[in-house]
């Protein structure tokens, strides 16, 4: 908050730099000296590539299973995950789950990006009543706690991949409106955007050219931080009933499902939970390697 | 400070408005609605319209509102449409129930994360910082529904220690056959606040203490209890904003994890809820729970403004 009462020249010396590419590469240069964010970033882009190659990293069949194979423990020949309580085959199962999960993850928070962050952009921006108007909407949205309206969401339009992404969306958008509402207010009275106004450019140029750069930096951060919640929530939704019907292999709903094994095979049992940690982790510590690199500061 | 509390009580009421508009549409929208969960197939032709009427749902949709509204203005949320009891009454039961867990993981995880995050930051850079600051990545990234599965596995079943599920003996709990119940979900609750918390009071401990008038205290010859005193008061305001939002987001939040533990919380009674269709019963937990979730936020706003007489704005 007391960002906003630094004094003038003390702001020019501490406004973002123009955008170009000198501070990418400064950015990414700095990211890879970061060995925490390299592992997290080749950890997490390893699970999307298995993800995506799902029918080459496994027999291809995730429904395939065996009643005579139930429950199989970890290590079994054939089966190097084991088995889950319908017999199929678990490794397989894991793998074809990124990719509903990836989706069911990733996609709210892309879509809050671009409807949050252009609310954002226009109320900080504009300023005045359109500001106030777009402002105190989100402020009714805020006002839910964050997985109780996605639950609700989800029970109104009923189970399904399309209504957990709609329901967490929803979810995201208030708070990305009110990350990039922030940084567009404290850059909208910057010299360089003074400049380009009395220069003749229009609003929407100056918004392209000049502002999305600027504010870029702490607006990925938070989206970043928002896809490791958005995992975690997704696969609750899935967990609760809400997300895909079965046999739809998602990580939430094999570890619904799976409940019941741990009384016999309880590390099996702990596998999806184990994948939706490790992915949610990857992301937070993506954001904090980001938020360090780009040396953003909290709103 | 009274004409703050006054301003901001004020600013709450279009937001509580807009709260119950759109909890009262959510519901609206939901496909089926309350008629199609009351009729049985193959009713006779009148049996639709009558229902309709009863409830009053043949009305225009602002009127079935205002009618609504009035009514849960009165503390009326109206009856279950599968065990036919008021819900007023359910719905407080399970919200004592809900507290009784989230109070508890909201005093251990703020307590914890206060402690871990001031070590973190006295220590910062060294082991105790790197050390807390991979226990605060993994439990903010944690999914607390596999965490509670976890501990379950491990306390209940092999160890045999603690109850995997259910709450024992209802009220307030006061022996050790009620607080058993309640080990597990509060472990499991308290990770996330811990983690947040923890985060937020170390930056804002080494952001003050990188403030020059902690320089100038010291120089003044003042004793370290004290400047920790200047130190504290500095870093409240922020640290207080977070524990009310993350308060909120457990009693939200505490649904999985009532799930898995079976706990007789507002987390069941709305998963129930769900599952069958009873529609008043959604509506009326949504509702409540929001409505604590804004006066839990002007509580946050007003205690800030007490400590901070620049937040009054």
């Amino acid at each position: 908050m007391n960002k906003s009462m630094i004094l003038p020249a003390d702001a020019a010396a501490r406004a973002p730099a123009p955008p170009g590419r000198r501070r990418a590469n400064r950015v990414l240069s700095r990211l890879r000296r970061d060995k925490t964010t390299v592992a997290a970033m080749a950890v997490f882009l390893l699970i999307v590539a298995l993800a995506i190659f799902a029918p080459l990293v496994t027999g291809g069949e995730p429904y395939a299973g065996s009643a005579l194979e139930r429950l199989k423990p970890i290590g079994t020949p054939g089966h190097p995950l084991g088995t889950d309580e319908l017999g199929r085959d678990m490794w397989t199962r894991l793998v074809y789950g990124a990719r509903l999960s990836l989706i069911s993850g990733a996609a709210p928070v892309l879509i809050a990006l671009l409807l949050g962050g252009g609310l954002g952009v226009v109320a900080g921006y504009a300023g005045g009543r359109v500001n106030t108007l777009i402002m105190r909407t989100m402020d009714i949205f805020y006002a839910f706690p964050a997985v109780l309206l996605a639950i609700a969401v989800c029970a109104v339009m009923g189970p399904g991949l399309a209504s957990t992404i709609i329901a967490l969306g929803i979810v995201f958008i208030p708070s990305l409106v009110r990350v990039t509402e922030t940084a567009t207010t404290r850059i909208r009275s910057m010299d360089y955007i003074e400049a380009a106004r009395c220069s003749g450019v229009n609003d929407l140029q100056i918004i392209v050219h000049q502002v999305a750069p600027n504010i870029l930096g702490p607006v990925l951060v938070y989206a970043a931080s928002l896809a490791s919640l958005s995992i975690i929530l997704a696969a609750g939704l899935s967990f609760l009933g809400l997300g895909m019907p079965p046999p739809n292999a998602d990580w939430g709903q094999m570890l619904n499902s799976l409940r019941q094994a741990i009384y016999v095979q309880p590390w099996l049992a702990a596998l999806p939970g184990m994948m939706i940690f490790i992915t949610s982790a990857c992301f937070n510590l993506m954001s904090d390697g980001l938020r360090a690199a780009m040396d953003v500061q909290d709103g | 400070m009274l004409q703050f509390l006054i301003r901001r009580s004020i600013q709450g009421i279009p937001i509580l408005f807009g709260v119950s508009i759109i909890t009262f549409a959510l519901v609206h929208l939901m496909p089926g609605g309350i008629v199609d969960s009351l009729v049985p197939p193959g009713a006779p032709p009148g049996l639709r319209e009558e229902i309709e009427r009863i409830y009053g749902l043949d009305r225009p949709l602002w009127e079935q509102y205002l009618l609504w509204l009035r009514q849960v203005l009165q503390g009326n949320f109206g009856i279950s449409l599968v065990t036919g009891r008021p819900i007023a009454e359910e719905l407080v039961a399970a919200l004592l129930n809900s507290f009784k867990i989230t109070l508890a993981a909201a005093v251990v995880g703020f307590s914890l994360g206060i402690a871990f995050g001031v070590l973190a930051a006295l220590h910062s850079g060294r082991w105790p910082d790197k050390l807390f600051s991979l226990f605060s990545i993994a439990g903010v990234s944690v999914p607390p529904f596999w965490f509670a599965i976890l501990l379950v596995t491990v306390f209940a079943f092999q160890l045999n220690w603690l109850p995997a599920q259910g709450m024992g003996p209802e009220g307030i709990p006061t022996s050790w056959t009620q607080w058993r119940h309640m080990i597990l979900p509060i472990a499991t609750l308290s990770m996330i606040p811990m983690g947040v918390v923890g985060r937020v009071v170390r930056a804002a401990t080494l952001e003050v203490l990188s403030q020059e008038f902690v320089t100038a205290l010291s120089a003044k010859g003042l004793q370290m209890d004290a400047i920790r005193r200047h130190v504290a008061r500095n870093a409240a305001p922020t640290i207080l904003a977070v524990m009310g939002l993350q308060f909120g987001h457990l009693i939200g939040g505490s649904i999985l994890v009532e799930t898995v533990f079976n706990w007789p919380g507002t987390g069941k009674l709305l998963n129930l809820a769900i599952f069958s269709g009873d529609i008043p019963v959604i509506q009326a937990t949504v509702l409540l729970l929001s409505v604590i979730f804004v006066i839990l936020n002007l509580g946050v706003d007003t205690a800030q403004a007490l400590i901070d007489p620049r937040m009054r704005r």
